[in-house]
């Protein structure tokens, strides 16, 4: 299928085309283009453990994968055009929010030009952040499609455009890959806010 | 769990005839109380109103919107006028068979963080005046049929570990038994019968065995821990002998390098004693399986003969390609007979003592290089039931032929409720023969003499479940082309075909309400259905478009 599959553990750094996804990074729109708000999130998720806490204002992000699992992720880090890097937020404090499936971040870096202009608003230095859970019916997405810079989901083959608010551009899913907006922090990517969207599927 | 919102009741509703074990082993001809009707897993309605004859003046008579999109699978489900239908997203609609009025409807909260594999559900089981659903969270619920209120919530395993359910469960002697999915991210399989009244355990029973128990040593080491073998479509059962026969899928991951030995019980017939879930038989397909072949259709319970025998048999077209006849026994599961009915290039041949394949090596998947094999990892006839009708004494297979596969093994780290394969999705192949003028096919058998008597081929893939009928139709969607059609059960002809809003892969039921015989079937494409498209898409480079969105069609002859 001419996919790269960020597979799983088998993320390998000597592999440079093959980009583990399986952690996310993300942050979602929802439906309308401008849905700004960070959408209430679902109670269970909202209260109570940190861990448990969709990104915030503020939070930075850690590897979710290899060898440096746990490391807060620079923008140097962060190979330009891809593959992404799986992260989890991590909130100031340093709790790292893995408790959750749907923190699962995917962290981008692009060429500022490639961007369009909604997208570079919620971007620095061409790093973006999207929700590694897909909108159809939830799974991770663990696929980087490399030459038409996309992210891919292997349950039913979904592609989202990381350069477009995560817009759809194929498959089955119902609605874009939640974002969460980005500013940079002495070279170190910063949550500029929640996410834009639920990420994960919804219910009809 | 939403509150079942209520529309005024009719008398029907009002009026609900519980469901009891005399009726689920021989119901009455104008109900479908079970996923294929009746224990022996025929798929036919005895009902004789429309025929070859009137076929053709078959229009409909109400339709629903589930207002849901993906693979809609299940079959309505039918008890004295009330229909039940389940869906993708686990809804349960309760309707008015013959006005399709809504009666009530459930839809279950699913956590958010859940993921759908397979966004589908097969359908309901009936017992009393209840209505079972086992869920994508891998719970079993039972609502009050005739109000959709939930009466319990039964947790059976932890959806975060990658366990679900999609399957309609098997209602027989007061108990709920259901297996679980998850296969593909490595869990260990099981099937396990609730109470009907409580929801309590009544027995469980792993289809990989712990070590020491029988089978274990065909598992290494920790091997058997994410062994898979999981269990997801709903088991037949023969009241007799009080065996209740369900099919197991492959192991995992899917490469069996990975994991030497025959794997037990995978790709296998399971014969559980329906009191005790204790193992009374089991036949194993193919070992070590290496091609993602789930073995997961239950058998089908019909006499064969063999000889001057007549054999009480266990029928199964396989998804390894070969249509395998088994005999069923008090005392276990014996051998009689396998063929090929698609191209098969796996298996060199069967042994005609013990049934046990010998392989091809060089189209057996193996860690690190590309191997090719027929048919495809969707098999001759993946999940979708085939169909028996005792008036022509045929059994009805939706195949797919003229397709192979490929897979590359890799070693991959197992993590919990995470997708495990033993290969990357871009190395999943799908090939279409050279030469070949169709890929889908409903064929007949005679499993009296092991000959097909006909053939009906289709360009696209075929993913219809079968319906056979006592006026002597067979009734299958499962092309992408939208139609829902009838053909002769006799010759295999044509006889209607009306174009539906989605592409077909649920199944079809028959029923009647006043004297009037309705054949019903819902329309939503998804789920492997749409995979297979997207893959044969890629190898030919073309794109079809098939609409997604549920609908329930009933249809009858116009007066
Ligand atoms: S869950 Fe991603 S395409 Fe279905």
């Amino acid at each position: 299928m001419g996919d790269e599959l960020a597979g799983g553990s088998s993320m390998n750094r000597r592999e440079p085309r093959r980009a583990m996804l399986r952690g996310a990074l993300a942050i979602g729109v929802g439906l309308p283009l401008l849905d700004l708000c960070a959408r209430a999130i679902p109670e269970a998720s909202a209260q109570g453990d940190p861990k448990s806490q969709r990104p915030q204002n503020g939070d930075r992000f850690v590897f979710r994968t290899g060898n440096q699992t746990g490391k807060v992720i620079t923008v140097a880090d962060i190979p330009v055009g891809g593959p992404p890097v799986p992260a989890f937020p991590m909130d100031p404090s340093g709790v790292v929010r893995d408790g959750s499936r749907l923190n699962q971040l995917l962290l981008v870096r692009l060429t500022l030009t490639d961007l369009s202009e909604e997208t570079r608003g919620r971007s620095a230095e061409g790093v973006v952040a999207y929700s590694g859970v897909c909108t159809h019916t939830g799974c991770d997405i663990t696929l980087w499609k490399a030459e038409s810079i996309r992210f891919r989901c292997p349950c039913h083959e979904s592609e989202f455009d990381p350069k477009d608010a995560g817009r759809v551009v194929g498959g089955p899913a119902p609605r874009r890959l939640p974002r969460v907006p980005v500013k940079v922090v002495d070279g170190v990517p910063v949550a500029a806010a929640g996410f834009l969207g639920r990420p994960g599927f919804q219910p009809t | 769990m939403a509150p079942a919102p209520r529309a005024k009741p009719t008398a029907g509703a009002t009026a609900y005839t519980p469901v009891t074990d005399q009726r689920l082993v021989n119901p009455e001809p104008e109900n479908w109380l079970m996923y294929r009707r009746t224990y022996d897993g025929w798929g036919y309605s005895p009902l004789e109103q429309v025929t070859p004859g009137n076929a053709a003046s078959l229009v409909p008579v109400w339709t629903f919107s589930t207002g849901v999109a993906e693979g809609h699978q299940s079959p309505p489900i039918v008890n004295n006028g009330i229909m039940f239908v389940s869906t993708p997203q686990n809804q349960v609609l309760a309707l008015d068979a013959k006005s399709g009025e809504l009666l009530w409807r459930y839809k279950r909260d699913l956590p958010e963080d859940l993921f759908q594999l397979h966004p589908t559900n097969r359908g309901v089981g009936l017992y009393e005046d209840r209505v079972y659903l086992a869920t994508l969270d891998a719970h079993v619920v039972a609502l009050d049929a005739k109000t959709g209120k939930v009466v319990w919530d039964q947790t059976v395993e932890d959806y975060k570990k990658g366990y679900y359910m999609t399957l309609a469960p098997l209602v027989a002697k007061g108990k709920v038994i259901v297996g679980v999915s998850g296969g593909e991210l490595g869990i260990r399989g099981f099937i396990q019968a609730l109470d009907a009244k409580t929801g309590g355990t009544a027995w469980k029973t792993y289809t990989v065995p712990a070590p020491g128990e029988p089978g274990s040593d065909t598992w290494k080491g920790d091997t058997w821990k994410t062994g898979g073998v999981s269990v997801w479509i709903t088991g037949s059962y023969d009241p007799a002998l009080n065996i209740t026969y369900w099919g197991t899928g492959n192991a995992a991951q899917w490469i069996g390098d990975q994991r030497p030995g025959d794997n037990l019980y995978s790709a296998s017939v399971l014969g559980l004693d329906v009191d005790t879930g204790k193992l009374r038989g089991y036949h194993q397909y193919h070992w070590n399986d290496s091609w993602d072949w789930d073995e997961v259709s239950a058998p089908i319970l019909i006499d064969v003969k063999r000889g001057d025998r007549t054999v009480k048999a266990l029928v199964h077209p396989a998804r390894n390609g070969y249509l395998w006849v088994l005999e069923r026994r008090a005392d276990g599961i014996g051998f009689v007979d396998a063929k090929p009915y698609v191209n098969q290039t796996a298996f060199k041949s069967v042994d005609p003592r013990t049934g046990r394949p010998e392989y091809d090596e060089t189209k057996k998947p193996v860690t690190g290089k590309k191997v090719g094999f027929c048919p495809s990892l969707w098999g001759g006839k993946d999940w979708v039931p085939a169909a028996y009708s005792p008036k022509t004494n045929l059994l009805y297979i939706p195949a797919n032929e003229n397709l192979c596969g490929s897979l590359v093994g890799t070693q991959q780290k197992y993590e919990p409720g995470k997708l495990w394969l033993g290969s990357e999705i871009k190395d999943i192949g799908l090939d279409v023969r050279n030469g070949a003028g169709h890929i889908g096919e409903i064929q007949a058998w005679d499993m009296n003499t092991r000959t097909k008597v006909w053939t009906r081929t289709f360009e696209s893939h075929n993913w219809g479940p079968v319906l056979a009928t006592g006026g002597g139709l067979v009734f299958a969607g499962g092309t992408n082309d939208r139609y829902f059609r009838a053909f002769d059960a006799k010759t295999g002809e044509l006889v209607w075909q009306w174009r539906t809003n989605s592409g077909i892969t649920a199944v079809p039921s028959s029923y009647s309400v006043d004297g009037v015989q309705y054949i019903a079937v819902q329309s939503g494409w998804g789920v492997d259905a749409q995979r297979m498209q997207d893959s044969l898409d890629t190898a030919r480079g073309t794109k079809t478009d098939v609409p997604q969105g549920g609908v329930i069609w009933v249809f009858a002859v116009k007066q």
